[in-house]
């Protein structure tokens, strides 16, 4: 018992730095956030200018700004988990079939991945979304078609666009290696008893593939809620692309206001925690479902 | 003789260690514009003559003004010199972030500079930033079209007359848009344009208590003529294109006007990078007979921040890259046509820079630029393009964002006027004016 004890003291001793550090890493932050948040801070003006109780937290939520920031981080968040969803799981499908030139296709669909955002935001906007010059408006101009003012007039779709081709890869490999863990022969076997494609891919791939998309659905909407390099180098937030991220930045480093940023941050760190229970339930809820 | 030698050269290293010892690295924050990539190219000749090094953070116009900025309010250091603009160094200057250029030696001569330079630079007479280049804006045109247009572009034309042109011009079959303009949002990029295209419709940003004037027929005037002509003789996607798009434009053989920085008269006439460089005409930036013209004023500057351990090297770089022997410099290795203009008296009185087509449209453009006096009615800002207060930077972005998503068709003309009035007068409250 007491040798026991011991044990468990020194275990805790020796996980003691782990937990502090991880503690500071997220609580000092979250911590100045808040205390910024209740202030009047303007750097151009002087700095900190005395307390300001909510006054930066009702400012934010009432300017015009707010309630389209929010429909817009929703909708590139859905947006883009559907289609990596659905994409991912046909082309983790494709490439799990035997081909030739099986491993070189691989690396090909996961190379977006390894892109940096600032960097597939502008190739995007310069050499395939540009109206004049773009490879789109070269096509649709073959086609003899009028082209697209992709960034302008179809925004929020050019930047779901640009985020689904970088997270597709993500999404395909998590689903792809779930696929290569099915058992082979429950396939075969189902195959035998005389179920066609379709059958086999909803009552055996698909429940086989919840976890892993699950996963793919909760890591991805942790990193696509701040999504900002794509839209900041392609819009910088006009037509209609203002994220909840974006609004944050702009007021911080644009307006220079960094108290109401930080109500913003406030916010932002509401919105992700609605979201993550909301999604938690969910998930929780299929992953029981696939105990019982 | 063997100890003659050794004591050479020991006393050659130790006036190399001492020579180390004095040289400093500056790092030199700037904007990725055609003059400063070429002032990096010819760092070497800083370094020979003065034994410090440099380091370079080159960075686009909008994420230069974000790092700059923060890096000063938060008193990072993070740069010994910076390059910043007319917008902020008044401001700066004021609350003593910047250290002051009242000691420069008497071979820099102050007083060549451009008074309407050195005016924009200063706060309380007081110099706070070199000039390394300066403009306003004004035409560019293509003289060939016009001249298929049937047209005589003047010397100073009415919006009324660009609009014309700009229509029998536009050729949509072979791709020529009769008129690029900066729409892409953000307060450097189409938020300028329009500002100072404004203030020729006789609008203004604040009346004299600071409300704001977006509810105005003036505004309203100016949103519906630029979008107007724009939908009608303008490049698709106007609505994202700022400097740089426009240039390739141009340079592309696409546009019949160009309304933008007087900088630009030497890149779209370098037949390196232009295909239509022997057909460029240049006419002051158009008016609407109200006393005003629609050409701003600007100088990319240097300045060094309060508070730097090498205050010394870095005023030595500063008189380096903004005096007269930089200039010839320039033009001894790139030609006469690509020295950095707009910031001296003298160069303009140069015989060798007489000849050059657009030096005399650059500095009329400049010379009619008036900051103290940038509105038809009275207004209680400094500054042609933007108003020289903190908060504008934040509350021009924002509104910019509005009138770029008119120019897209996503909202009417109205409607943005309306947000842009609703924006304005919110941060000026919160910032205290009302």
């Amino acid at each position: 018992m007491n040798n026991h004890l011991s044990t468990r003291s020194i275990a805790r001793l020796m996980m003691a730095p782990a937990v502090i550090l991880l503690l500071g890493w997220m609580l000092i932050p979250l911590t100045t956030t808040l205390y910024f948040s209740f202030k009047k801070y303007l750097p151009l003006r002087g700095g900190d200018l005395g307390w300001n109780g909510f006054d930066n937290y009702t400012r934010f939520i009432t300017s015009s700004a707010f309630w389209p920031s929010i429909y817009a981080t929703l909708i590139v968040v859905g947006s883009v988990l559907i289609i990596t969803v659905i994409f991912g799981t046909l082309l983790a499908i494709l490439l799990d079939q035997p081909m030739w030139g099986q491993g070189i296709v691989r690396i090909l669909v996961i190379a977006p991945f390894f892109v940096m955002p600032t960097v597939s935001g502008l190739v995007w906007k310069n050499m395939f979304m540009d109206p004049i010059n773009g490879l789109f408006a070269h096509l649709w101009r073959f086609f003899g078609l009028q082209p697209l003012e992709w960034l302008s007039h179809f925004s929020l779709g050019s930047i779901v666009m640009i985020v689904s081709w970088q997270w597709l890869p993500f999404a395909t490999l998590i689903i792809l290696t779930a696929i290569q863990s099915l058992d082979r022969d429950q396939i075969e076997a189902a195959e035998m008893d005389g179920a066609n494609p379709i059958k086999r891919f909803g009552y055996i791939i698909l429940p086989h593939l919840y976890r892993a998309i699950t996963i793919v659905i909760l890591i991805q909407t942790i990193f696509l809620l701040s999504i900002f390099a794509e839209i900041f180098v392609t819009t910088a937030g006009a037509f209609g692309t203002k994220t909840l991220t974006y609004l944050i930045f702009q007021r911080v480093l644009e307006s220079q206001n960094v108290g109401l940023g930080s109500a913003g941050g406030v916010y932002a760190i509401i919105l992700a925690n609605i979201v993550a229970i909301f999604l938690m339930r969910v998930v929780g809820k299929s992953l029981d479902a696939k105990k019982n | 003789m063997r100890i003659n030698k050794l004591f050479l050269s020991l006393a050659a290293t130790l006036m190399l260690t001492a020579n180390i010892a004095s040289a400093e690295s500056l790092t030199i924050a700037t904007v990725n514009n055609g003059d400063m990539i070429r002032m990096q190219g010819l760092t070497d000749d800083f370094t020979a003559k003065t034994g410090h090094s440099v380091e370079w953070v080159t960075l686009e116009e909008n994420v230069l003004r974000q790092r700059v900025t923060t890096d000063i309010t938060t008193k990072g250091g993070a740069f010994d010199i910076m390059t910043i603009g007319m917008y902020e160094t008044p401001i700066w200057g004021a609350n003593g972030w910047l250290v002051p250029l009242d000691d420069l030696s008497a071979g820099y001569n102050v007083s060549d500079l451009l008074p309407a330079m050195s005016g924009g630079l200063s706060h309380d007479g007081t110099l706070y930033a070199a000039p390394f280049y300066g403009e306003s804006s004004m035409i560019m045109y293509r003289t060939d079209l016009m001249a298929k247009a049937g047209l005589e572009m003047p010397a100073a034309p009415s919006w009324s007359f660009i609009a014309k042109a700009a229509r029998h011009m536009t050729d949509r079959d072979n791709e020529i848009n009769g008129i690029c303009l900066r729409g892409k949002a953000g307060w450097g990029e189409g938020g300028a344009f329009i500002t100072a295209m404004s203030n020729s419709f006789g609008a203004r940003w604040f009346d004299e208590d600071w409300n704001a004037q977006f509810d105005s027929r003036e505004w309203s005037d100016t949103l519906n003529f630029y979008f107007n002509m724009m939908s009608d003789s303008g490049p698709a996607g106007f609505a994202t294109n700022g400097f740089n798009e426009n240039l390739s434009l141009f340079q592309q053989g696409k546009c019949g006007m160009w309304i933008d920085a007087t900088v630009a008269a030497s890149f779209v006439t370098n037949p390196k990078d232009s295909t239509v460089a022997d057909h460029v005409g240049f006419a002051l930036a158009p008016d609407n007979g109200m006393g005003v013209r629609s050409n701003w004023l600007w100088a990319w500057a240097l300045a060094i921040p309060a508070g730097t351990q090498k205050e010394g090297a870095a005023k030595e770089f500063i008189e380096w890259a903004t005096s007269n022997s930089y200039i010839e410099l320039v033009a001894a290795n790139e030609g006469w046509a690509n020295v950095p203009p707009g910031a001296r008296t003298s160069l303009y009185e140069n015989p060798n820079y007489k000849d050059i087509p657009f030096a005399k449209m650059t500095l009329e453009s400049i010379l009619s630029a008036d900051p103290l006096n940038s509105t038809v009615d009275p207004s209680p800002y400094v500054g042609i393009q933007f108003a020289a207060i903190p908060e504008f930077a934040g509350i021009a972005t924002d509104v910019s964002q509005e009138f770029s998503a008119a120019y897209a068709g996503q909202q009417s003309i109205a409607d943005a006027l309306a947000k842009a009035q609703a924006i304005t007068n919110d941060a000026m409250e919160a910032a205290g004016y009302r």
